[in-house]
């Protein structure tokens, strides 16, 4: 797979609200795939790829935003730090990041201070987010003079490419996913298909998902598909919830998905010979997809998600077959969707 | 006064890109034998892999002095593959847990590329939330199919050189920086003296390298260059920070006591007025635990008179270390103006 378009993703910003950078990335990719492009109140893009039908739609979402700090206080040379969205500080002392300021990127790292200059307590074990530093490297007047409170601070580590078709970096989650689908989006410029498609990047979902809620209230869609990650085996991480990697993407089974896309998913799976895993999530998935459900009258969802290592921290790892096959097991649904589809999407009662 | 300047920035980059873990630093020497080679009267490497660099000066009474620069950095060894494929690794040198997940690294000679991973926070216990995760539960992941990786290999943080202003941020900033000033030292020599330039091996195992490289060069006189934590940051409680060992920005720092040496009174003072009288300044290293090769050094043959300067640098011993140029810089011009004012006299002065 051609990984271009996906470390530019890895390398660019946009944290949970502050998505511009990294929107801007996929405007330029969607451009040519779409036949409609917009955004939202919020910030979330809006590509429609037109079917030669009338009037049924499908959304497909993939949040583009990513998980990282943001600057509470400025401390002489030093920063303070909060989080936006699920940080694992036990993951963030020595870690290379970039701090985001209206005078351009500034390179950093967090530092953890020594025990002896911390509250007892704080000796042991991780240390607390509040007592972490940023140490971009420049004087105190310099700091002043560039950074303040509410710049956003992301990991920076560099997209990096591993034995076994393997691509390791940071926000992976969801950058893969939105790699998906526009791999999806430049498979059907090849194909016919009968429905709308809706390719929407969605905002804010690190932080509970308010991009994908707004965008399927405006979008209104027949049917929605959230395309995620999910945890893949690794170190600390092989109980139930977790799939091997490399081992194609899953289908998600619960509350969330609804249970005639899961077996259409899963034959059209089969059918392919396209390898896939049940993700069991029994009730809410975490993910766009609790929000797509639940949006206007209610739409048919389910979750497709490819499976990740490390979820959350600087060095995510993913497979890159995987983003494959979820673009085609994405394109080849498409592509299925026939004029009677919605009506099919009944309850077996 | 010699500056840093982009040949210098360009041969610390050379040297923190490089990995070279204790046990296994001949990419080091690789490139201190090319940087030196031309200007040596005699260059060897020694039983342990220590490189030993002689530049003889010119003129009698020239005092012996050996300068010493370990090459080695901490790291890792892959000491078990398991049956996922992932590798257990232990640490070599000193290592804070708390440092290492969620870290690329390099493997092997051939930088293979890893990562060190952790659990995903949502599969965490909320107990676990704030602990340490112990070296015994992480891995290293050279991932699928068959990279070039075996048990035995060594493995460090992958960090590339960054330029940040006035600072470098780069990882074995401990001890590339007093390599790059020994390097500079014998470029730039002193003609009254006999320049014995130890590039030592495995100092972050416990100073053995420059054990045997004190024993076989035999110096009147002899100094560690190092590079020693700046734990100049603010206290919890906005009291003052008393603890500092050294501050970034306020030259090299001069060790009087660490944990495994005295230094020799009559060099501190002799390092302390050349910094007076060249105006370049220093620092006083707060006397605390740690050391340096002058550990070694001191106790060797019948005793040695030695001290230790280093170049002031946070973060050591984790996946990037920060450092100033400047400090850099001063550090280098204070150990050559020193050595170039240094009389024989010194070791008649009274300790």
């Amino acid at each position: 797979m051609k990984t271009d378009f996906l470390k530019s993703l890895l390398s660019s910003s946009g944290l949970s609200g502050f998505e511009i950078p990294v929107a801007e990335l996929i405007k330029e990719k969607w451009a040519s795939l779409t036949d409609e492009l917009d955004q939202s109140a919020l910030g979330s893009l809006h590509g429609l790829k037109r079917g030669s039908g009338k009037g049924h739609s499908v959304m497909i979402a993939t949040h583009m935003d990513a998980i990282g700090l943001i600057v509470s206080k400025v401390s002489g040379e030093f920063l303070h730090v909060a989080n936006l969205g699920g940080i694992d500080i036990r993951v963030l002392p020595g870690q290379a990041v970039i701090v985001h300021s209206e005078r351009g990127d500034l390179s950093g790292i967090i530092a953890q201070p020594p025990a002896h200059l911390l509250p007892e307590g704080e000796a042991k074990g991780a240390v607390a987010l509040k007592h972490l530093l940023i140490d971009v490297g420049l004087s105190a007047r310099q700091v002043a003079r560039k950074i303040k409170i509410g710049d956003t601070v992301s990991f920076a580590t560099e997209p990096t490419e591993m034995s076994g078709g393997l691509l390791a970096g940071h926000s992976l989650d969801n950058r893969a996913s939105v790699a998906a689908l526009t791999l999806c989006l430049e498979e059907l410029q090849s194909r016919d298909h009968i429905w709308d498609v809706w390719a929407a990047a969605t905002v804010q979902e690190e932080i509970g998902h308010m991009g994908a809620s707004t965008s399927a209230f405006q979008i209104r869609p027949d049917i929605a598909i959230a395309v995620n990650v999910t945890f893949a085996k690794g170190p600390g991480a092989t109980n139930w919830e977790t799939f091997e990697l490399g081992s194609g993407p899953t289908i998600g089974l619960g509350a969330v998905n609804h249970p005639f896309l899961h077996q259409q998913f899963k034959e059209l799976a089969e059918k392919l010979e396209i390898p896939f895993g049940i993700e069991i999530l029994p009730g809410r998935s975490g993910t766009d997809g609790d929000d797509l459900q639940i949006s206007v009258e209610g739409i048919p969802t389910i979750v497709i998600s490819i499976p990740i290592r490390y979820m959350h921290t600087p060095v995510e790892v993913v497979a890159t077959k995987d983003i494959q096959r979820t673009a085609r097991l994405l394109t080849e649904f498409v592509a299925m969707l026939d004029a009677d589809f919605l009506e099919k999407i009944v309850w077996d009662d | 006064m010699l500056k840093i300047r982009k040949p210098q920035l360009n041969l610390l980059e050379k040297l923190t890109n490089a990995t070279a873990v204790s046990g296994d630093e001949g990419a080091i020497r690789k490139i201190v034998r090319v940087e030196v080679e031309n200007i040596a009267d005699e260059i060897k490497t020694d039983a342990m892999g220590n490189l030993l660099v002689t530049k003889r000066g010119k003129g009698r009474n020239r005092l012996k002095i050996m300068l010493a620069a370990h090459m080695d950095e901490i790291g890792f060894m892959l000491v078990n593959k398991e049956s996922d494929g992932f590798f257990q690794f232990a640490p070599l040198g000193g290592m804070d847990p708390r440092q290492l997940a969620g870290k690329p690294v390099w493997v092997g000679r051939e930088k293979v590329p890893g990562v060190i991973g952790a659990a995903p926070i949502h599969l965490v216990s909320p107990g676990q939330y704030n602990s340490t995760i112990p070296i015994a539960s992480l891995r290293i992941d050279v991932g699928l199919g068959k990279p070039n990786v075996k048990v035995g290999d060594r493995a460090t943080f992958a960090t590339k050189f960054l330029r940040m202003g006035d600072s470098i941020r780069a990882k074995a900033l401990d001890d590339r920086l007093g390599v790059a000033i020994l390097i500079e030292l014998l470029k730039n020599a002193p003609a009254n003296i006999d320049l014995l330039a130890a590039f030592t091996v495995q100092e972050e195992l416990g100073l053995r390298g420059a054990k045997v490289a004190a024993h076989a060069l035999d110096p009147d006189l002899a100094l560690a260059i190092d590079s020693t934590p700046a734990l100049d940051f603010p206290v919890h409680d906005g009291s003052e920070n008393i603890r500092y060992n050294t501050k970034l920005g306020a030259g090299p720092a001069i060790y009087t006591v660490d944990g495994r040496t005295l230094s020799d009174p009559r060099i501190i003072r002799w390092l302390s007025e050349t910094g007076d009288a060249k105006k370049i300044p220093y620092q006083y290293r707060q006397p605390g635990s740690g050391g340096t090769d002058a550990g070694s050094i001191h106790i060797s043959r019948a005793g040695i008179p030695t001290g230790s300067v280093s170049v002031p640098g946070r973060y050591a011993h984790s996946a990037m270390g920060l450092c100033r140029i400047k400090d850099w810089e001063n550090t280098l011009n204070l150990l050559h103006a020193a050595l170039s004012d240094l009389s024989p006299d010194i070791l008649k002065e009274a300790r």
